[in-house]
């Protein structure tokens, strides 16, 4: 039986590869996901290890607090500690060094790179840099405040040589340095893609604020010192904000943000490799499915030649499985092949990648083989079972049809109750508070999942009003062959129901991605709309989270026709041992930003003092705070601020740019070591005009990174990131509803196999090639269609549960009816693409042999 | 190559489906005896067909000239492997020979690409299968106006009821073919055959998938859309029975026309055919 099952697959070359494909694309997302995370993550950690190359152990800050995101970067720590570490008797050496973040300008004055990708470093240049994970390539170390040394790949790449000027800008205006020597950082030209600045110790130091701090101290031991005795030397020297690590340790922790940045990544992968894999599934359920009933009467002369139940069962299995095997080999390395491309287009977009290889772990090849094995075993369980009911007298009875599956009566009941769990599971999902995140992810997904299989099964009932209503205008402009499509698409209501299905699982998270991702813009604009009063904004430029240095506000202070400048920044902080975000405003944010008070007046931000806040409504309302009550709030850098309500603000639901307690500038400074702003507003005399543009933009001429826009193109520039992660997920859920292509694709190849005699007869009567392509088109397209309107109204009804649960967050419900639209214009044109092969076998029928064929 | 010249009116041609005068028989390599008769409608001129290459070479037709006479009923009999089939297929335009020349409506079918020859089938020839090839989706109606919905044109309703009335269809013209018995398919299919008029009706073993009463009654049908709409017809079939009905018989064996008569008794076709086979 195995035999004739491996012949069988054999002989259906066409359809056993179609049916792969609906695997490897899955496998290939769950391949590269392994792959590319693992070869980054390598590579980052490679990264930090060489950071502390000849360093024994490393002091840094600690924040006092750990927040939920772990985000806030520590501040710096006083220099006085590195006399004494000095003296240890452990120590061989000990250096300081400052760690920051600045940018180098092109030519042109340009920022090169984006925000966060300049690396800023301090060092001593006379000390001995056997500590230093920099190397000098050519040149010297920068001394004095007119010098710099920049990263090889930086200085080749833009053309900068030694004894060159070049701009650099940190927390700072843009300032010319002579290039003193250009350096590598171990076999690399750069980190990452970040380019590199070194400036003399004192110089960064004043640069980014840090007199007398260090961002870290490097100690190397005296020969025959263990790590442990050196640790518990320099220990007691510490305060409460500072720590010392082992270099392997500290390497382990650095990178430990950017591992677990990569995990979300990879999960996030295999979370989108998991959906096709799905699709997949079903496409290959879908064609066993029909297989199984076209091969009835192979199936029966096997049963009449001795073959058991058990046997046809094995038979039906084992071939699915052999196509999950061999697609998932495909897919493994066809995901090879992906990660391969990505880390070489992020090495072409700048991102200096080591070449030290793929990592290709034996974990990647289980998983990947094993889960698409899985699925295809998985999915052939329902036909093979149904193809056990074959009753051997099918062998010889002319036009038998496959026995009716003994649950077939309870479909409609079974699918009312799967759909219903699946509403209740997904609400729960959405609308429960207090559910662990790692619990509710699995709900939801539980309950998507189940809803789409609900779907799958009650979409044979809808199968013929929509095949109506959606093949009409290729019916009335079609001609037969639209007609005959039509008619042609509900002949096996299951089969297109299941093709479909395939389809709409692709697009209902599509259009759920959309829906919810313009009900987040729609709010976010009303909420800018409600909010700005501002005539201007300054920003880094680079959409949201970008914080811009707090020096911009005093230079564009200066422009001529500016008549106030406020600025708004924020930290992370604990209140009670939660999280919450403060932010620091000054005494002209209500001249910028209309607040609606719920207690107190425009004049609160002036008299914020040393210890008044306000508090959202939200958050007073949950605390039970009002005028007068004391907060407690403790800071990153170790500080307890004792604050004071005098005000509680309600902005609108789209969100605002407050956090839960605000406080005045000074407070803020004095707790928090980030003094970067999340907005700076300016209002100028006679509101924006071009005029007014230039004068701002002229006065922020030294920092390149500041942005000046108007309303309008602030919240554009706002939700680009938005747009771009949606550009994203739509290409991300694109996989899977070209998986369910092939599906389409394998429908109508066996569809055309099924009907080839009756091919035969329209093309005796005159049907042309052309017009029987056409025919098989509009089939593809109708089932496309009916996938696509199924996966639309699956997608905004978990849109419209979703955006009642994020009510609160002022999400609203907002259908993107051009987006909704350009998605089912895609399921055209899929299904199009999808019936090029299938309407090119029809079409090239041999008339006379369909005519024979039985 | 052409040899003659059609002298039929070109008009009645290209309209079919009025009665036409009754022609003799006419087979080409006896043109001299029947000089200005019935013009032909398809007429076929030294046909070869060969089926593979080399040793595996199979030669169905070696050298066939046949003229199929307007308004007649010709029924083309032969033992298995004589060719009938390969000649009805090159004559309705569904094959194309190896060498020699078919004129279809006065086109010669050679030079014409697929779309070109499928527009000539669509115009000019109209089908009947042995397994009837209805769509099982569409109505016994909608399959008889099939061709015309693929030529694009709309039905004549009137003619569609005339038709469904002759065929005797009547009250079974809004079922669907799996509630229809055997011959009440071969009835729509026959219909479907006449709508549009065709120059020539090409039946393939029409009565092959029907019991014998059925045949009875499906061939009387066929007589009668030849004797009254002068349906020029060619019917491929192996049964005598069949045949006797017939205005003309060829007989094929191994490629070649060997015997053409007239209407005869389905007892002297047979004896033919038997001839025909023990050569």
């Amino acid at each position: 039986m195995i035999g004739v099952a491996l012949k069988g697959l054999l002989g259906r070359k066409l359809r056993a590869t179609l049916t792969a494909f609906a695997i490897v694309l899955g496998v290939a997302m769950v391949s590269g996901a392994f792959v590319l995370t693992d070869t980054l993550g390598k590579t980052f950690d490679g990264i930090y290890s060489d950071s502390y190359k000849s360093t024994d152990a490393v002091i840094s800050s600690k924040l006092a607090i750990k927040t939920s995101d772990g985000s806030t970067d520590a501040p710096a720590f006083s220099a006085d500690v590195l006399n004494k570490v000095e003296r240890l008797p452990a120590v061989r050496i000990a250096q300081g060094a400052i760690e920051d973040e600045s940018r180098l300008v092109d030519k042109n004055g340009n920022a090169i790179g984006k925000a966060n990708e300049g690396l800023a470093l301090g060092i001593d240049p006379s000390g001995d840099q056997a500590l230093n994970p920099l190397k000098l390539v050519e040149g010297q170390w920068p001394r004095g405040d007119g010098q710099i040394a920049i990263d090889r790949s930086t200085a080749e790449e833009q053309h900068f040589a030694l004894g060159q000027t070049v701009g650099a800008f940190g927390d700072g205006p843009l300032t010319k340095y002579r290039i003193s020597g250009v350096v590598s950082f171990g076999s690399e030209g750069s980190i990452a893609g970040s380019s590199i600045s070194v400036f003399d110790l004192a110089t960064a130091q004043r640069l980014f604020d840090k007199q007398g701090k260090f961002d870290l101290i490097r100690v190397g031991a005296d020969e025959g010192v263990s790590d442990t005795e050196l640790i518990g030397q320099i220990r007691p020297l510490l305060s409460e904000t500072t720590q010392v690590k082992t270099a392997a340790a500290q390497a382990a922790a650095d990178s430990k943000e950017t591992q677990d940045g990569l995990n979300v990544f990879k999960y996030f992968l295999l979370g989108f490799g998991g959906i096709a894999l799905f699709v997949g599934g079903f496409v290959i359920a879908n064609t066993l499915a029909i297989t199984v009933a076209q091969r009835m009467r192979e199936l029966a002369t096997l049963r009449t030649l001795g073959a058991s139940r058990r046997q046809v069962l094995g038979s039906v299995v084992l071939e699915s499985v052999t196509i999950g095997i061999l697609g998932s080999i495909i897919g493994l390395f066809v995901g090879l092949g992906i990660a391969a491309g990505l880390t070489t287009l992020l090495r072409a977009t700048g991102i200096d990648l080591p070449s030290n290889g793929l990592v290709f772990s034996t974990r990647t090849i289980v998983v990947s083989i094993g889960i698409g094995t899985l699925i295809a075993l998985l999915a052939s369980l329902r036909p093979a079972l149904r193809a056990t009911r074959v009753e051997p007298i099918a062998a010889v009875r002319e036009g038998a049809v496959l026995p009716p599956s003994r649950f077939a009566r309870y479909t409609p009941l079974a699918s009312a109750a799967v759909g219903l769990i699946a509403i209740a599971l997904f609400a729960y999902g959405v609308f429960m508070s207090g559910v662990d995140l790692k619990v509710r992810i699995a709900i939801l997904v539980t309950g998507v999942l189940l809803m789409f299989v609900g779907v799958a099964m009650i979409a044979s009932r809808v199968v013929r009003p929509l095949a109506y209503v959606l093949g009409a205008p290729g019916a009335r402009f079609g001609g037969s062959a639209g007609s005959l499509a039509r008619q042609n698409a509900v002949r096996n209501p299951a089969r297109t129901a299941s093709t479909a299905a395939a389809v709409m699982i692709g697009l209902a998270l599509i259009a759920f991605v959309a829906t919810i991702g313009q009900g987040y813009k729609s709010s976010f604009s009303s909420a800018v709309d409600e909010l700005f009063l501002g005539d201007y904004s300054l920003s880094a430029g680079t959409g949201d989270g970008e914080q811009l240095t707090n020096k911009v506000a005093q230079a564009v202070a200066k422009a001529p026709g500016v008549e106030e400048v406020s600025e708004v920044r924020s930290g992370k902080a604990k209140v009670g041992g939660k999280t919450v975000l403060v932010t620091g405003v000054d005494q002209n944010v209500a001249k910028v930003i209309d607040m609606t008070w719920s207690t107190g007046s425009a004049s609160i931000p002036g008299q914020l003092g040393r210890h008044g806040a306000f508090v959202l409504k939200r958050y007073a309302d949950d605390h039970s705070l009002e005028f007068g009550s004391p907060l407690s709030v403790k800071t990153p850098t170790g500080k307890t601020l004792g604050l004071e309500v005098i005000a509680v603000v309600d902005p609108p639901k789209g969100g605002s740019p407050f956090g839960e307690i605000s406080v005045s500038t000074a407070t803020f400074d004095s707790g928090f070591a980030n003094h970067g702003n999340d907005l700076t507003l300016v209002n100028v005399r006679g509101g924006p005009s071009e005029k007014n543009t230039a004068a701002l933009e002229k006065s922020l001429a030294a920092f390149p990174a500041a942005k000046v826009e108007t309303r309008e193109q602030f919240k554009s520039s706002r939700t680009k990131d938005l747009e771009q992660s949606l550009q994203i997920l739509y290409a991300l859920l694109g996989l899977s509803v070209i998986v369910s292509l092939f599906g389409v694709i394998n429908t109508l190849v066996l569809s055309v196999f099924e009907r080839t005699r009756e091919l035969g007869m329209l093309r005796a009567i005159g049907m042309t090639r052309r017009q029987v392509r056409r025919m098989i088109r509009h089939e593809s397209v109708v089932t496309a269609l009916i996938g696509a309107t199924l996966g639309i109204a699956v997608g905004i009804f978990l849109a419209v549960l979703t955006t009642a649960a994020l009510s609160k967050y002022g999400v609203v419900f907002a259908v993107p009816y051009g987006t909704l639209a350009v998605f089912v214009g895609v399921a055209i044109l899929a299904g199009v693409l999808a019936a090029i092969l299938p309407a090119k076998r029809a079409s090239r029928l041999n008339i006379l042999e369909a005519l024979q064929y039985e | 190559m052409r040899t003659r010249v059609i002298q039929s009116d070109q008009d009645e041609v290209a309209t079919n489906g009025h009665p036409a005068t009754s022609g003799a028989v006419q087979v080409l390599d006896r043109p001299q005896e029947h000089e200005a008769v019935a013009a032909p409608v398809v007429s076929a001129h030294e046909l070869t067909r060969q089926f593979g290459v080399d040793e595996t070479a199979v030669q169905a037709l070696r050298g066939v000239s046949v003229d199929v006479t307007k308004g007649e009923l010709t029924a083309v009999m032969g033992p298995s492997g004589s060719g009938k089939s390969t000649l009805m297929h090159i004559l309705a335009g569904l094959d194309r020979p190896t060498t020699g020349d078919v004129w279809i409506a006065d086109t010669e079918i050679g030079g014409l690409n697929d779309t070109q020859l499928t527009k000539l089938r669509r115009e000019h020839i109209g089908f009947i299968f042995q397994f009837f090839n209805l769509l099982p989706m569409l109505t016994a109606e909608e399959n008889i106006v099939l061709p015309l919905r693929i030529a694009g044109e709309k039905p004549d309703a009137d003619w569609v009821e005339e038709l469904t009335a002759a065929v005797g269809l009547g009250d079974r013209i809004s079922h669907r073919p799996s509630e229809l018995s055997g011959g009440q398919q071969q009835r729509v299919a026959i219909a479907r055959a006449l709508v549009s008029k065709p120059t020539v009706m090409f039946a393939d073993e029409p009565t092959g998938n029907l019991d014998s009463t059925t045949s009875g009654e499906i061939l009387s049908l066929l007589r009668e859309s030849v004797s009254s709409y002068g349906q020029t017809t060619v019917m491929v079939t192996h049964e005598a029975q069949a045949a006797a009905i017939a205005d003309r018989v060829l007989f094929l064996a191994d490629g070649l026309i060997v015997e053409d008569i007239g209407s005869s008794s389905a007892h002297d076709i047979l004896k033919t055919l038997e001839a025909v086979t023990a050569r």
